[in-house]
């Protein structure tokens, strides 16, 4: 039976909070240790001697009042930046992560690479290379966690949340559900397995990726007929997706949304949310008639409809809940 | 219950008899007795569960009890201990027996609606009892929404609606104790000269009345949805589910200080009483009860960061969560203070007090730890936020409550407890809770989910560790039990005021007469002011 007092680091972020549980240790130590000390002192030292002891009341002193808050005070503001700035570069994922799509459902991690392999509870990806998860749950909320990155995020039913991490050291990590999702809540579980370039390279081609996430995508886009309104340059009665992905969309009611992925997945499920300047609302909802698979397709298919093949894919996203 | 020897002169045990005078008593000591019953009751069930569950944990793999037996077992453990436990336990056991005895007065303002109150808590205590004989409710006690709307197959209705009227018998004593320590002072109680368990539970009392409705409301939002569909939380019926996050930790944040504030309320009394000292920094510790009542109405969000709410509102809500900290440090440190140049008493509630400070300080320190937006990305839903929120209202509120019950115990009955089984009891309690608790620490930094049936075989050792300090625990918490029963017939006659402390319940007789003083007491001098019990003195210091 294998033992450990403290998890494996194997992320870019692990050291970091690492470093900061330190110092939070460190803090906390000093504070616990003066605190007992100074009990164990005061017990022993001013201990009843007699019944009818009457110390001389002692009824406060303010300099002391305003140092044991203001000195505390300031070790918090160091505690919040510090892990504020940890949080900032956690929530912000490099213009070059590789994609990876996550549907989760009770009780499984359905995960999808751009490429097309498909994995069910397991994850296998490159080390070294910053990969960004859109995530988004067919049922319940869940909630991705991978001690060994330090990292997690909410899973949750109707939008997409976004998280990003670079593993640091081959191997082989645990993937928890750490949100509470019924009965087989912890068995939702797999393992994430951060390979040498060149094995995650072999891994690729040696499963059998059939067509790309795009490519099912487009195949969708014209069964659906989407393809008969959505005509390129413009000339249908809705608005052209070519370009689309990343750019701001100036909507009916005057304001402007971002296009990243949360947005085109909301165009698809409740078209009447945000009409596009210019435009009716005739398109019908895609509601029951497209699963959160086909949608991530979908999604994947508009960002390559870039004016440049891949830009949608370079494109820096927004953060997880704008919506 | 009372033998001849004390009830000689008519107190509120022996002035009216059967079952009809308990159970129509307006007596707020009376009324004070049943939320004792009744809370006890409640710890040994909510206790029942926890010792199945720990258990269970032996074992990482699951093979005690069912997965749906197990998801049940924590969620009744949560419902049972949090609404018909910790939040009714000291303000409307301790609170009601002597808040009215504190400020010299002969009741609560409205001595009906305190009798009201104990019926709605029996009767959601009722709901939630009938929701565990009937099959169990298993969507955790926080009912995150879709699970507990359009998911779960249990008991979510009963347990809900139990909770739901369990609150309004939480608003009612918190309007009562708002409006008493208003109205009801004795001459001369100005409002800095009341003793700080007074202060902490008018704080606690604001945030009852105010904090409360916003569950109620939440509760009544998941009964449309899962009664009706009508859409609210579920993205499936068009509504939001991160909404309900953040409606229900608008109230179970600032519970959080429910359940603290009056244990913090208790732990003054005792410091001061058991060193003989008036509390160093008497106002700090006064408002820094209500500032922790205020502050705790802007932090619900940092239950939320990794919920997809927003960046910029995960940044806000850890910036004000560290606010949070400072009053809580501020009762630390005076209560340390106090004891400088004191006279300090080993007596039992001093103990337990010790060891309330102890355990807080650690539940504090962490609570910096999950504050931390980088590190709670990591520890949340893990057991390192189990283990911090149990050394709040574990270590804390329950460290509080039994020095609380030990301190007043002479005062409701007329008898002593066994002082050398009580300071045993208080230790290994102590002890038993570090053991039961930190382990949980580690496990939840290496990454253990909260509520897993099931585990992976590497954090086995330290759940051993756990569970074998539960068993501890389990003893400690008996031992009260045990001869707290035994010294009904069997303690020393207390006498009026057997700690010689200075709060006006001590001036009159143990147990009180049913209006409390036979003459309205005039205050003249500050709370803890010793040179007024103390006779032929010896001054130290």
């Amino acid at each position: 039976m294998s033992f450990r007092l403290f998890p494996v680091e194997a992320s870019s972020i692990s050291a970091e909070v690492d470093q900061l549980l330190f110092f939070l240790i460190a803090v906390s130590a000093f504070f616990t240790v003066v605190i007992f000390a100074a009990i164990f002192y005061f017990a022993i030292r001013y201990r009843r001697r007699s019944d009818n002891e009457l110390p001389r009341p002692i009824p406060g002193n303010i300099p002391l009042e305003v140092a044991w808050s203001v000195i505390p005070f300031g070790l918090a503001m160091v505690m919040f930046g510090w892990g504020a700035s940890i949080f900032f570069r956690e929530r912000r994922p490099p213009d070059n992560a590789l994609p990876i799509y996550v549907v989760a459902k009770q009780w499984m991690w359905k995960l999808q690479h751009p490429e097309g392999q498909r994995e069910i509870n397991e994850l296998h990806i490159p080390v070294g290379r910053p990969v960004k998860l859109t995530m988004t749950s067919e049922d319940v909320i869940h909630s991705f966690f991978v001690p060994a990155f330090r990292t997690k995020q909410d899973v949750v039913p109707g939008r997409y949340t976004t998280t990003w991490f670079t593993a640091t050291t081959p191997g082989k990590y645990h993937l928890f559900c750490a949100e509470y999702c019924g009965t087989n809540h912890s068995r939702m579980g797999g393992w994430i397995y951060v390979m040498e370039p060149e094995d995650y390279q072999a891994w690729l081609s040696g499963s059998t990726p059939g067509a790309t996430l795009a490519e099912n995508g487009q195949k969708l886009f014209e069964n659906l007929a989407c393809v008969n309104c959505h005509k390129a340059e413009g000339s249908g009665r809705c608005p052209d997706l070519t370009g689309l992905f990343g750019k701001d969309v100036k909507l009916a009611d005057g304001t402007t949304v971002k296009a990243d992925e949360g947005y085109i997945r909301e165009s698809i499920l409740r078209p009447e949310a945000k009409i596009v300047y210019g435009y009716q609302p005739v398109m019908p909802t895609f509601q029951g008639l497209v699963t959160e698979e086909n949608v991530l397709g979908l999604v994947e298919y508009i960002k390559s409809l870039g004016p440049n093949p891949g830009a949608g894919q370079a494109e820096g996203l927004a953060a997880p809940g704008s919506r | 219950m009372i033998t001849a020897a004390v009830a000689e002169q008519e107190t509120y045990l022996n002035a009216g008899h059967g079952i009809k005078s308990w159970l129509l008593t307006k007596d707020h000591k009376r009324i004070g007795l049943l939320y004792l019953f009744t809370v006890t009751f409640f710890f040994f069930i909510g206790g029942i569960f926890a010792t199945l569950i720990r258990v269970e944990l032996l074992s990482p793999n699951g093979n005690l009890v069912s997965s749906e037996t197990y998801n049940k077992l924590f969620t009744m453990h949560g419902v049972v201990m949090v609404f018909f436990f910790l939040l009714p336990s000291i303000p409307a056991t301790l609170g009601n027996f002597v808040l009215p005895l504190m400020i010299g007065a002969r009741d609560l303002a409205f001595p009906r609606i305190n009798l009201l109150s104990w019926y709605l808590l029996v009767v959601g205590g009722l709901f939630a009892i009938f929701a565990m004989v009937a099959g169990g409710v298993d969507t955790g006690w926080t009912f995150y929404t879709p699970y507990s709307t359009s998911y779960s197959n249990t008991w979510v209705i009963a347990t809900a609606l139990g909770i739901f009227i369990a609150g309004f018998s939480s608003i009612l004593t918190g309007l009562n104790f708002i409006v008493t320590v208003h109205r009801m002072r004795c001459p001369g109680m100005t409002w800095f000269r009341m003793p700080l368990f007074v202060w902490a539970h008018y704080a606690t009392a604001l945030i009852q009345v105010l904090g409360t409705p916003v569950l109620a409301v939440t509760l009544v939002l998941v009964l449309c949805e899962r009664l009706f569909h009508i859409g609210i939380f579920d993205p499936a019926l068009g509504g939001d589910p991160v909404l309900f996050q953040h409606l229900f930790w608008f109230y179970s944040h600032p519970a959080v200080y429910i359940m603290i504030l009056p244990a913090m309320g208790v732990i003054s009394e005792l410091i001061s009483t058991f060193s003989r000292k008036a509390i160093f920094g008497y106002g700090f510790v006064a408002f820094s009860s209500v500032a922790i009542a205020v502050l705790g109405f802007l932090v619900w969000g940092h239950h939320l960061f990794v919920s997809g709410q927003s960046f910029f509102a995960g940044m806000v809500f850890s910036f004000l969560s560290y606010f949070v900290a400072i009053p809580s440090a501020i009762k630390v440190f005076n209560w340390t203070a106090t004891l400088y140049k004191g006279s300090i008493s080993y007596a039992t509630p001093m103990l337990y007090a010790f060891g309330f400070i102890g355990l807080f300080t650690i539940g504090g320190l962490t609570g910096l730890f999950v504050a931390a937006l980088g590190i709670d990305v990591h520890v949340t839903d893990t057991y390192f936020v189990v283990a911090h929120f149990h050394y709040i209202m574990v270590g804390g509120a329950i460290m509080g409550y039994l020095g609380g019950l030990h301190f007043w115990w002479p005062k409701m009955t007329g008898r002593m407890y066994p002082e050398g089984w009580a300071k045993i009891s208080a230790l290994v309690i102590f002890l038993g809770f570090n053991l039961t608790f930190f382990p949980q620490f580690i496990l939840g930094y290496l990454g253990m989910p909260r509520r897993y049936h099931v585990y992976p075989n590497e954090f086995q050792v330290l759940h051993v560790l756990s569970t074998a300090g539960a068993s501890v625990l389990a003893v400690g918490y008996m031992m009260p039990l045990v001869y707290f029963i035994w010294s009904l017939k069997y303690g020393a006659i207390a006498g009026r005021n057997p700690w010689r402390a200075t709060g006006l319940e001590w001036q009159t007789e143990s147990p009180p007469p049913v209006h409390n003083f036979d003459v309205i007491p005039v205050v003249t001098h500050d709370a803890y002011d010793y040179s007024t019990v103390i006779g032929e003195e010896v001054h130290v210091g």
